[in-house]
This record gives C-alpha cells, structure tokens and sequence, in this order.
C-alpha cells in the first residue's frame, strides 16, 4: 500500500520506491531502501508528511508518499 | 615537514560541519565558487604547528552520487583536486545514515579522517561506542568533537597532520592517491585486513565489478583518477556523469549488460540493492559497536514540531516571527543609526570648516555632498542591515527555516511549487544573489526558474534603507514596524500571484514530488552566526566604499555640471544686488537673498546633466507621481538599490540653500506627500532587480532570455501598479499634503 494511507502515528516497513532511480537514489542515500523502517509522525490528509527513518525527520511532499509502497 | 596542506570538510546536511569549520579557521575564511558551477566555495585557513592548514567546506551531501550540483562539486573537488586529507564530520547523534556517506568516501580509499561531531549530544541520548573497534571496522581514523565548544579540535588537528604525513609520503610523482591506511592499522589482525573498506556486495554484483574493472584496468582509465573497484561500483550504480567520462564503448556495452543482467537476477535495480548492502554493511558495523540505551533523539525536537508545524497554530506562529523579526531591525536599529548619523554630521562640519561658508568650491561640494551624503548615507542603515542578517543566521541555523517550508507547503502547492521553494525565497529577504544559488537545491528545472523569477520580490536587505528613509519621514511611529512588515507581505503575495501565472503558462507541467530533512531545532552557535553577520556586514562596507562610492562621484558629477550658463548666473547675481543695496530692513534682505540662493541652485539642478535625463523621463514619472528628481535617483538604484538613498541625499543637499538645518527626512516630507513616499517604496520592491541580480539569474538560469524577462516584466509590473496606487490614491485625495 503507499504511504498516504498510513495513519499518523503508525509504524512501517518500506517495500519499494515506484519513482524514477534519481530519486530512488536520493531517497536511498537518506535511508529510504526497502526494508527500512517508517515512523509516520504526521499525516494530516492533505499537505506534506513528516515521517521518522534511521534517527532523522524527513519531510515528504504527498506526491512523493504515494510512491512509496510500505508494508 | 611539508608545511602546506589542504583539507576538504564533507559530511551531510546538518551534521554541524560549518560549526568544525568556524571552529578550525575562525573568521579567516574566504568565500568563493567551484570552478565551472555556482556553487559558493568557503574556504578557510590555520596555521597548527609548523603546518599551514588551507580548509575547503564542502557543500552538504547525502552521498557521492552526484544528484544535484553540490553534490557533484563535493565529489569533483575531492576527485580532481585532491586534497591531502579529506575530514568527513558525522552527526554522532544519527550515525547510520551518516555513515553512508563515510563508507562511500572510504571505498574511494581517500586519506579519510571521521570526525563523530556533537558527541555529547549522542551520550545524553543513550549511545555509547566502542571507537577504536569502529575505527578498526572502517579502517580509518575516528575524532570525538563537541563543534560548538571547541572539544576536540586539538585531537582532530594532530589526527589530520598524522594523516597528511602519510597521505604525502604515499601519493606518487602524479599526485595520485595510493592505498592510505594508516601505519598503526596495518599492524592489526589478518581478518581486519579482509574487511577493511571492501563491503561485500555478494556474490551477483563482485562478479559484475571484476569484469567491468578489468576491462577499466585494460582502458588505461582507472590507473588514472579513480580506484578502479570504485569506479567500477558507480558506473553500476548507473552514474551519468561518471559513464560520460569512460568514454570506451566497450565499457558502455559490459555495463550495460551487467546492469540488465543484475535487475533480472536480484529484481531490483543495481543501485537499489547496493544502497541496501552498504546500509547493511554499516548497521553491522554500528551492531558491534554502538550500545544505545534509550531512544530518545528528537523528543524536544518533536515537542516543538508538534507546535510550529501545528495545522493550525503553524502559520500564526510563522508569520509572528516574520513580524518579529521586522520589528526588532527596525526598533533596535534605531539607536546606532542615530550614532552614526550624528557622526556624519559631525564630519560634514569638520570638513565644511575647511573651507569659508560661502565657499562655492568644487572640491568641498564633492567632499560633503557626493561622498558623505552618498557613501555616508548608505552606511546609516549597516545596523539595520546586520540586525536583518543575523535574524536570518538564526532562523537558518535553529532549524527553523525548514519548518517554515513544511507549514508553506500547500500554499507553495497552490502556487504550482513546493515547500522546499519557500526557503530560498525566505534567504530572499537578505539578498537575492545567494537567494538565487540556493536554488540550486530544487530538482525540477521548472520550479526553479519560476522560483528564481520571483525572488527578486523578496524585498533584499539592499532594499531596506529605502524603506528605513521613507517610513519614518511620512508615517507616525505606531505605523512604522506594520508599514514595513505590509511591503515585505506585497513582495510575497505579488510573487505569489507571478508564480501562478508562471507555472500555468511558460512554465506549465507537473511538480516533482519533494523530500527534505527537517534537521533536529539547535541552539544557533553564536560564534557562527557571529561570523556570518560580520561577513554580511563586511560585505555591505566593502560595497560602500567601492561601487556606491563611484556611483556617488559619477551621480555627483551628474548633478554639479554643467552649472548654470553664464547669462542665468548673471541674472540671479543681479538679483542679489538688487536687494543688497534695496530699501528693506535686515531681516527682510536675508530672507529674499535665501530664496533667491533656492531658485538658483533650483535652476543648476535643472540644467545639470541628471535634471536632464530626469525631465526627458518625466512622461514616465508623472503618472506614477515621481518628479525628476526620484526619476533618476532610480536610474542609480539598478546599479544597487541602496544608491536610490545616496542620490537623494546628494541631490536634496547639492540643490538646497541652506543645508545644516534639515534632515534628509524632513526635506523629503517637505517636498513630497506620504502617497508619494509609498510609490517610492512600491516601486523600488518591485521595478528591475540590480545589476548583480540580473547577472546571477543568467548564469543559473543560462539563459539571457529569462535575465531579460525578469528584468523587464518586473519593471513593467513595478510601472503599472506604482501608476494604479497613485492614480487610486490621488482620486481619494490621499495625494495632498
């Protein structure tokens, strides 16, 4: 399921990233890889996403939580 | 000895490596740019010992692939020049995923010192590590620094000089990188040595490494800039620049194959997986070293957050630190500007003494009209312009900037941008030009032109002393901070509205999806922002004393000749006379020879080469209620906005009898309404952007189209709503004094 469904509050595992490998990549690089974990901290139904992966507040815009598929 | 060496700091965003950088070098920094990129390039120097240390702060990157233009002059800096040493500062707070830039860094097998920066700060969060394991691990050697108090610098010193010794005694004849481990890890176990900065990809990927590396071996290539095993790795992992460089096409094909070959085998991108396998790698590395405790990273941080980026309390409390920050340049700014008025006065006087009162020298009107009233006039508002630059140091430096593009996100959204366009234009309200480069971080072409065309409606730090003269001469005290803080919220609405009209016409197309950190809230370390406000402030000096001071010269030139033709000054002298030996009392003479001085002076101003440029624009002036003065007083602005106040200072002494007794303030609130006053600011908010601004929008755009574009259709804009304002405004009655 992408990360917009997940409730504010909820913890996940990352399945994939649907995106193109340049952003793949970036999101690699700040520890988004498959199997990591995702602390969803703040998802307000509409406006960008604060979520909590390896120790770090990463901010996501919602276009970008729908392209990350988690578990 | 060798008694020069040079170190590149790199690390993440975040990982306080511009605290370790103001640490080693304090103030005796030097900002440039990256040969090729616009990339700002601090650099720094120190003299420890015998050594003379020159300090490169990297741009803040995630990783070495090569994403965005910092990142790729982070890594063309250390690939191509090479430093002796290279620093990697990890947040020891948030080691894994800092980690992942070290291991790339290793695998490049650089001369590498690790410095585990904010180490209290991980010890009051519950992490304990074990360094020397670590440091065997890694196969390099690790620092423990507090930045912000200065611990550990000595260690990191003696660290990086040990480093440096070796690094030098390895590199061959051709300044390559050899193997750089240090002497007192080689002595260690055999079973270290096999792991030591080779991460084991498995099986499907060393294959795929050994057969692109060999045919590097035979292209002659690798021997040269890069270890070939990680060279091999990036061309894997697909990097464009990178394969651009191998330019065999033998290599191309075997990549090609290798990379098609792994996504069938494994299911999933090469660098994807190998993302993954050093992740792996480090979170094995961190499972034998690092004990943590509690998980307690972020919990005030998160407290905060709850707050400021609250859905509703979010933009209140946003918008309430903008006002703050409005009214504390405006209010604290006051006094030393008084001071420093007071001391030009002072210096007119002094040097008014030098020559009798009724002096019409030259030299004396250049000295106190053009350079005082020009430079002088500029340099009143540094207060004003420091307080604005600190407040901006500290907004940056807390960690609230980036809450402030998470809150402005779905209005950004609404705009066809998003949040992370928001700081940039945020940096705006300093000055366009690093407002422009900060840009850069934006990934979508799109959103960055239209971000860049509407920065220069962030009212720059250039623009304030317009603003700081105009307030205070036409509107009571209550109004001035509102007044103010209400130009700066135009600037923002009208960029707004350009933005709209940009994204859904020539800019038109979706918006990439975004991802930035939100960096944990610090306190601002004062002696970084120290330093940046001194380095702004320095800055503003610097241009004082050279482009508005030759602005000033020429503008003064401009308003003293070609004086008044001989038949016109023969006539006011007879006028003079007239009176002189006239029947009146004494009162009465001087009175009538003070305006007679008036309307002469009046008249040079008139006959002066600026009055004419300025009467030949009045058509355009007019409907915006400017006379011509203000007219060409703009002309200087678009050189650098401040000249708009040095102008006018010069042309409200050179053309005014009797100079001493009134403030530029009270003469401009004597000559003009306070709806004029307004049109001033408007325009100046809006019009053509300076020179430097121009310039910098056609290097990042690389385009001259979209410099012109910004360049005129701002002006045009600025002309048609000044025109509105006024014309609304007088049709009130508001144009009367």
């Amino acid at each position: 399921m992408p990360l917009t469904i997940v409730k504010q509050g909820k913890r996940v595992r990352l399945v994939s990233v649907e995106a193109g490998r340049d952003l793949k990549s970036r999101l690699a690089a700040m520890g988004l890889i498959p199997g990591a974990e995702i602390d969803v901290l703040r998802n307000a139904n509409h406006g960008p996403f604060i979520i909590s992966v390896l120790g770090s507040r990463i901010m996501l815009g919602r276009g970008m939580a729908m392209k990350i598929m988690v578990a | 000895m060798n008694s020069h060496v040079t170190i590149a700091l790199a690390g993440n965003p975040n990982s306080g490596k511009t605290t370790i950088f103001n640490e080693l070098t304090g103030a005796r920094q030097h900002v440039g740019n990256y040969p090729g990129v616009t990339v700002e390039r601090k650099e720094g120097f120190r003299t420890y010992g015998e050594i003379r240390f020159t300090i490169v702060d990297l741009p803040g990157t995630y990783s070495l692939t090569a994403y965005s233009e910092e990142e790729l002059a982070a890594r063309n800096y250390i690939i191509s020049e090479k430093p002796d040493v290279i620093v990697d500062v990890l947040d020891s707070s948030n080691l894994e995923r800092n980690l992942y830039l070290a291991v790339q860094l290793i695998e490049l097998k650089v001369p590498l010192v690790l410095v585990f920066n904010m180490s209290d700060m991980a010890k009051a969060r519950g992490y304990a590590y074990d360094i020397e394991k670590l440091s065997l691990l890694l196969g390099c050697p690790i620092v423990e620094t507090v930045g912000h108090k200065g611990k550990g610098m000595k260690d990191l010193l003696d660290t990086i000089t040990k480093m440096a010794e070796k690094s030098k005694c390895e590199k061959t004849s051709d300044g390559e990188y050899s193997s750089t481990l240090p002497v007192f890890l080689k002595a260690r176990s055999r079973e270290y040595r096999l792991r030591r900065h080779e991460i084991a990809y498995g099986k499907e990927i060393e294959e795929e490494i050994t057969r692109i590396s060999s045919l590097l071996g035979n292209n002659g290539l690798a021997a040269g800039a890069y270890d070939s095993r990680w060279l091999a790795l990036k061309l894997l992992e697909n990097d464009e620049q990178l394969r651009a460089l191998v330019s065999s096409s033998t290599v191309d094909e075997q990549v090609d194959q290798s990379i098609s070959k792994i996504e069938k085998v494994l299911g999933e991108t090469p660098e994807t997986y190998i993302a993954g396998r050093r992740y792996g790698f480090i979170s094995g590395a961190c499972l034998e070293t690092v004990r943590s405790t509690i998980e307690i990273r972020h919990t005030i941080s998160d407290k905060i957050d709850f707050v400021v980026t609250h859905r509703f309390l979010g933009l209140p409390v946003f918008l309430g630190l903008m006002y703050l920050t409005f009214h504390l340049t405006f209010t604290l700014g006051n006094p030393p500007m008084t001071w420093i008025e007071d001391f030009f006065g002072w210096l007119g006087g002094v040097i008014g003494g030098w020559w009798p009162a009724e002096s019409s020298s030259l030299l004396k009107s250049l000295l106190i009209d053009g350079i005082i009233g020009g430079v002088g006039g500029v340099i009143v508002f540094l207060p004003n312009i420091l307080l604005l630059f600190l407040a901006i140091a500290i907004l940056e430096d807390s960690g609230y900037m980036a809450r402030a593009a998470f809150i402005m996100d779905r209005m950004m959204h609404k705009i066809g941008l998003h949040g992370k366009s928001f700081i940039p234009m945020l940096i705006g309200f300093g000055c366009s030009v690093p407002a422009i480069m900060a840009t850069r971080t934006l990934e979508s072409r799109r959103d960055r032109i239209a971000t860049i065309m509407i920065i220069p409606l962030m009212s720059c730090g250039a623009r304030l002393p317009i603003y700081a003269l105009i307030i205070p001469a036409f509107f009571p005290q209550m109004w001035h901070a509102p007044m103010l803080f209400g130009i700066y919220i135009i600037g923002i609405l009208l960029a707004v509205i350009i933005a709209k009209l940009l994204r859904s016409t020539v800019l038109k197309g979706e918006s990439i999806p975004f991802v930035m950190e939100l960096p944990p809230y610090r306190l601002p370390v004062l002696k970084g922002v120290l330093i940046h406000v001194w380095e702004r402030g320095r800055l503003y000096l610097k241009k004082a004393g050279t482009i508005i001071l030759g602005i000033s010269i020429v503008m003064w030139a401009m308003t003293a000749f070609p004086g008044l033709p001989a038949g016109e000054a023969a006539r006011f002298e007879m006028m003079r006379q007239e009176i002189t030996i006239g029947n009146m009392t004494d009162e009465k003479k001087a009175r009538r020879l003070a305006s007679i001085e008036n309307k002469e002076a009046e008249a040079a101003l008139r006959t002066s080469i600026a009055g004419r440029i300025g009467h030949g624009l009045e058509p355009v002036l007019k409907p915006m209620g400017f006379d011509w003065k203000i007219g060409t007083a703009l002309i200087g602005a678009f050189a650098a906005k401040e000249v708009f106040v040095a102008q006018m200072g010069i042309m409200y002494s050179v053309g005014d009898a009797d100079k001493e007794s009134e403030t530029l303030r009270e003469k401009l609130r004597s000559a003009y309404t306070p709806l004029v006053g307004f049109c001033i600011m408007l325009f100046c908010l809006i019009s053509a952007p300076c020179m430097a601004t121009i310039a910098i929008t056609m290097r990042e755009s690389n385009s001259w189209r979209w410099a012109l574009f910004q360049l005129g259709g701002l002006t045009l804009l600025a002309f048609v709503l000044t025109m509105l304002v006024f014309q609304a405004g007088s049709l009130i009655g508001l144009g009367t004094q």
